[in-house]
């Protein structure tokens, strides 16, 4: 692997982080603060763009830093995490197991849904 | 008139805007305001945190990925690996700037928007589970969703736990 990639990981990486930021706090905005709506929305999306990019069969180079470094960093496993633990603590334990349940249900459907889109490209 | 908001008083996880710009902005038309739509309007030093946290979190992860590579049917020990770790250190970092530390306008951006969430993923975990079902690999799919989500939780609770308790003990005394 050479100093390139790695380079061109770590900057992906910072990017991918700060559009998950704006993508979060413009959901947010725009829909409100009550269930964490933002997070799901970038977790969603991001795994159906890693499945696409799974239909696609990338390797080597491309598939760390369209996958790995791009969309890895884009979405978040300890945010959903944070948010859903923090519902519970306000005993709103619904929307906690709802956020949990919708995640990874969804999350394999979306990437699912990618998969099919790429391997047909 | 529209009556400017309180910019500064979002209290919220990691990936939220820990430092709205003021109020007024030329960017937001009159209307929004009425609606108290606070809008992602970071300052640079924010952003520059938020992209070296998730620089620095995403290069950690993405190493020990090519160091660690697993066939599709075999337990996801980096991924497992970063997400429990950036679990707890989130946990951690959020509960102690919001609970126990002075107000800071970077702090959470770099660690916690950006490290922890550079550090984790939730994308590469969907796509693992996608393979391990694809494969028929009913149990390890189950498992390694049940087990994530459950030490990911438990990663929170114990590091919240954890900032939460300090002070009482240092006055406690020993």
């Amino acid at each position: 692997m050479s100093p390139l990639v790695w380079t061109g990981v770590t900057l992906i990486g910072g990017a991918g982080s700060l559009l998950r930021f704006y993508v979060d706090g413009l959901v947010s905005a725009a829909i409100g603060r009550d269930f964490p709506y933002g997070t799901l929305l970038v977790n969603l999306s991001g795994a159906l763009v890693l499945g696409l990019l799974t239909g696609l069969a990338l390797a080597g180079d491309t598939a760390l830093l369209a996958g790995t470094a791009a969309v890895g960093s884009y979405t978040t496993f300890s945010t959903w995490m944070l948010e859903t633990q923090r519902l519970t603590e306000e005993r709103q334990h619904r929307a906690a197991l709802l956020n949990i349940v919708a995640s990874l249900v969804l999350g394999v459907a979306a990437a699912e849904l990618g998969r099919l889109i790429g391997a047909r490209l | 008139m529209p009556e400017p908001a309180a910019a500064d008083s979002v209290p919220a996880p990691e990936a939220r805007p820990a430092a709205a710009g003021p109020p007024g902005g030329a960017a937001v038309p009159p209307p929004a305001a009425r609606n108290r739509v606070v809008l992602p309007r970071p300052d640079g030093r924010t952003v520059a945190a938020i992209f070296v946290g998730g620089a620095l979190g995403t290069l950690a992860r993405a190493a020990l990925a090519q160091a660690f590579p697993h066939a599709a049917t075999a337990w996801p020990w980096p991924t497992f690996g970063v997400n429990i770790v950036a679990a707890f250190l989130l946990g951690y970092f959020v509960t102690r700037l919001q609970e126990r530390l002075p107000l800071s306008s970077y702090r959470r951006p770099l660690l916690g928007t950006g490290l922890c969430g550079g550090l984790s993923t939730f994308s590469t975990m969907e796509v693992e589970l996608l393979k391990m079902l694809s494969a028929h690999s009913w149990a390890l799919a189950a498992g390694y969703a049940a087990a994530s989500v459950a030490a990911g939780y438990a990663a929170i609770h114990l590091a919240t736990a954890l900032v939460r308790r300090v002070p009482v003990r240092k006055v406690a005394g020993r």
